[in-house]
């Protein structure tokens, strides 16, 4: 039961920091016309959680979600965390048995998102 | 360079296939599924990891004119070795690329010998592009012409939801 919840908190963080990625996107040829980065920064702080975005040129939204205690993770540490991300996802979109828009099961994909979740820790 | 003849002999062989297997096929079945369509959508399906793979480290585009141009420049000389010549567009959608030297038709001919199998060739290169574009978010229908060897042009028309 606690779990169950505590990943329904999670999917919910998710989906409502969506709504701060297409804000963010959507700014970008109006006001950040120089500042076409894909990393989005932190979308916004909740009292548990840090959210931050990061979205590719084929709009693939990579949200990570940090516990707000843990205070060592810098910046740059969020971005090469989201630089590996992109990096597999683009390796899991050029495998031939990947049908894009099916939930990815790369088994590599996996593992690099496992270890990163370890390190970050 | 042997490595640029490797793709086109495979793309070659690819297309034989596609029309000898089409030839075995019973014609019920050939309505359904011709050999334009299945090269078109294997181009799609690379169209849209190439894609994915070349963007990777470019920030984002400012619009659909700045997207075409990466497509002319950047992602048609890291696959054909070379740029496309000529980008005429209307401004509403329409784009037309013009390469003088496509790669895929210069060992057919350079004038109007084998013209009639040019198409053929082109299918692949037309799902190419309509794969990259749909992968970056603008879906659209992609036609090709050929009038004289090896120059040819592709016709984008982006669809407006």
């Amino acid at each position: 039961d606690n779990v169950c919840s505590g990943e329904l908190k999670f999917h919910y963080t998710v989906h409502t920091s969506l709504d701060v990625v297409e804000e963010k996107i959507s700014g970008v040829g109006k006001a950040l016309a120089d500042q076409r980065e894909l990393y989005l920064g932190l979308l916004y702080p909740t009292e548990d959680y840090k959210v931050y975005g990061y979205v590719t040129n084929s709009k693939v939204k990579f949200v990570i979600v940090v516990d707000s205690s843990n205070t060592s993770l810098r910046d740059n540490e969020i971005r090469s965390m989201f630089r590996k991300l992109h990096n597999s996802f683009t390796d899991v979109m050029c495998n031939p048995f990947y049908n894009p828009g099916d939930p990815i099961q790369s088994k590599a994909f996996d593992s690099i998102v496992s270890t990163m979740m370890v390190q970050a820790c | 360079m042997a490595d640029d003849a490797l793709f086109e002999f495979l793309h070659m062989e690819i297309v034989a296939l596609v029309y000898k297997e089409q030839a075995t096929r019973e014609d019920i079945d050939k309505e359904r599924v011709t050999c334009v369509s299945t090269l078109d959508a294997m181009g799609f399906r690379v169209g849209q990891g190439m894609i994915e793979r070349f963007t990777k480290d470019c920030p984002t585009f400012k619009d659909d004119l700045d997207l075409m141009k990466f497509l002319c420049k950047d992602f048609w000389s890291t696959i054909f070795k070379k740029q496309i010549d000529n980008l005429r567009t209307n401004h509403q959608g329409t784009y037309v690329l013009q390469d003088n030297k496509f790669a895929l038709l210069t060992q057919f001919s350079s004038g109007k010998q084998y013209l009639e199998e040019a198409p053929k060739y082109l299918a692949f290169s037309c799902g190419l592009i309509r794969g990259a574009l749909s992968n970056l978010g603008l879906e659209s229908v992609v036609t090709a012409e050929v009038s004289l060897m090896p120059s040819c042009k592709f016709q984008v028309v982006i669809q407006k939801l």
